[in-house]
């Protein structure tokens, strides 16, 4: 029983490191509203489609960016798509990074968008750990036979 | 929209549309823990097709009731905004309360799209409280069509002498709700519903005979009047009215 409220304590500290530190917002707590027991991996199944759709969408602009003539139409698809998506799960640093890219798009500084590439990128992967570590955690919990603390 | 059984559960159906498999499933979530049915669609083609309005595999004309759609504005093909321009222009279609999704908060684009119909405009990242603003506009139009079929019984008898004079008149016998208006243009305007299979049956053979002799049949009939078939002019369908 100790086991399974450090458990829960930890997953609230970790949870709400994450919102403190701007990689979630609302909109994943809005999410987690949406699970329960007729729906249990509703959220897991959404970030899930959020990692698939983002590392579709990072290739597509490593090969636009790559092209001899940017095409910065096509680029700023990609990244509209991927802000919409990031901003669909509450992946705020990914969101924020994808609206500067959107900027250097716009003036077509081809310098700048490969920065943010970078940029993106980074946060990606750091948005993307952060929430497998989550779901660990949240594994653990229920292995131990505890059940899940709401957030909020 | 063709007659509503008395066993139609409360349920609404919403047609869901956006490009993005993430989008979908969210919005499906949403729109399902709020109690209404789902179909979700992933182009702006396939809506039109799944309304009914489009060229497609299917033969017949897809009788699926639908009660809401709301769609993203950003899509490649059609947009958003493209569909609801075709919705809104369709005879059929254009009464299905229309909402419109868009990340993006451009003013412009938000009065473009309520100025074409649409009866909201709702911001990404779409959240429950958006999803529940929808009941009411569904309830209210659930009422306003309740409404306007009782009207509609009345309104045949004001019809004006014009459109009589063109109209050739059929009864029917059974025991038919609602009557049928076809001038001889062929134009024809539902002025009833919840007609009886019986009675809609016995419309179509006399629609045929009329055919056949190159007119387009009124049909008219009443609660309260005694029933009879035949041709007759204007004089007698008013009488029969």
């Amino acid at each position: 029983m100790d086991r399974i409220v450090e458990l829960q304590r930890q997953l609230v500290e970790y949870t709400t490191s994450l919102y403190n530190e701007g990689f979630l917002d609302d909109q994943f707590n809005q999410l987690q509203q949406l699970q329960d027991e007729s729906n249990p991996d509703f959220v897991v199944e959404v970030v899930s489609l959020f990692f698939e759709d983002s590392e579709r969408l990072l290739n597509e602009l490593a090969n636009s960016l790559e092209q001899q003539s940017l095409d910065f139409i096509r680029v700023d698809a990609h990244v509209h798509q991927l802000k919409g998506s990031s901003s669909s799960i509450g992946a705020q640093r990914v969101q924020r990074a994808c609206i500067l890219f959107r900027n250097y798009c716009e003036v077509q500084n081809v310098e700048g968008c490969l920065n943010c590439l970078q940029h993106v990128k980074h946060e990606y992967s750091l948005v993307k750990s952060k929430l497998e570590t989550l779901f660990k955690l949240e594994q653990k919990i229920l292995a131990a036979g505890g059940t899940l603390p709401m957030m909020m | 929209m063709g007659s509503r059984g008395a066993g139609h559960a409360a349920q609404f159906h919403v047609l869901a549309v956006d490009d993005s498999i993430l989008e979908r499933k969210l919005i499906e979530r949403l729109l399902k823990i709020s109690s209404f049915q789902v179909t979700a669609v992933d182009s702006g083609l396939k809506a039109l097709q799944f309304l009914g309005l489009q060229d497609s595999t299917y033969q017949f004309h897809q009788e699926v009731e639908v009660n809401l759609i709301i769609t993203d504005y950003c899509m490649p093909g059609m947009t958003g905004f493209d569909l609801l321009r075709k919705i809104k222009e369709s005879t059929s279609l254009k009464d299905i309360p229309v909402v419109i999704m868009s990340s993006e908060n451009v003013p412009s684009r938000i009065n473009r799209c309520l100025e074409e119909g649409a009866e909201e405009f709702i911001l990404k990242p779409v959240q429950l409280s958006d999803v529940n603003k929808l009941r009411p506009h569904l309830l209210r139009k659930r009422a306003e069509e309740q409404l306007s079929i009782s009207n509609k019984r009345k309104t045949m008898k004001e019809c004006n002498s014009e459109e009589l004079t063109n109209s050739v008149c059929f009864a029917t016998g059974g025991n038919p709700k609602g009557f049928l208006l076809c001038s001889r243009t062929g134009k024809a305007s539902p002025h009833g519903v919840e007609v009886t299979e019986h009675a809609m049956r016995k419309m179509r053979r006399k629609k045929q005979l009329a055919q056949k002799k190159a007119w387009a049949p009124l049909e008219v009939s009443s609660d309260e009047e005694p029933l009879r078939q035949g041709e007759g002019d204007a004089q007698e369908v008013e009488q029969l009215l």
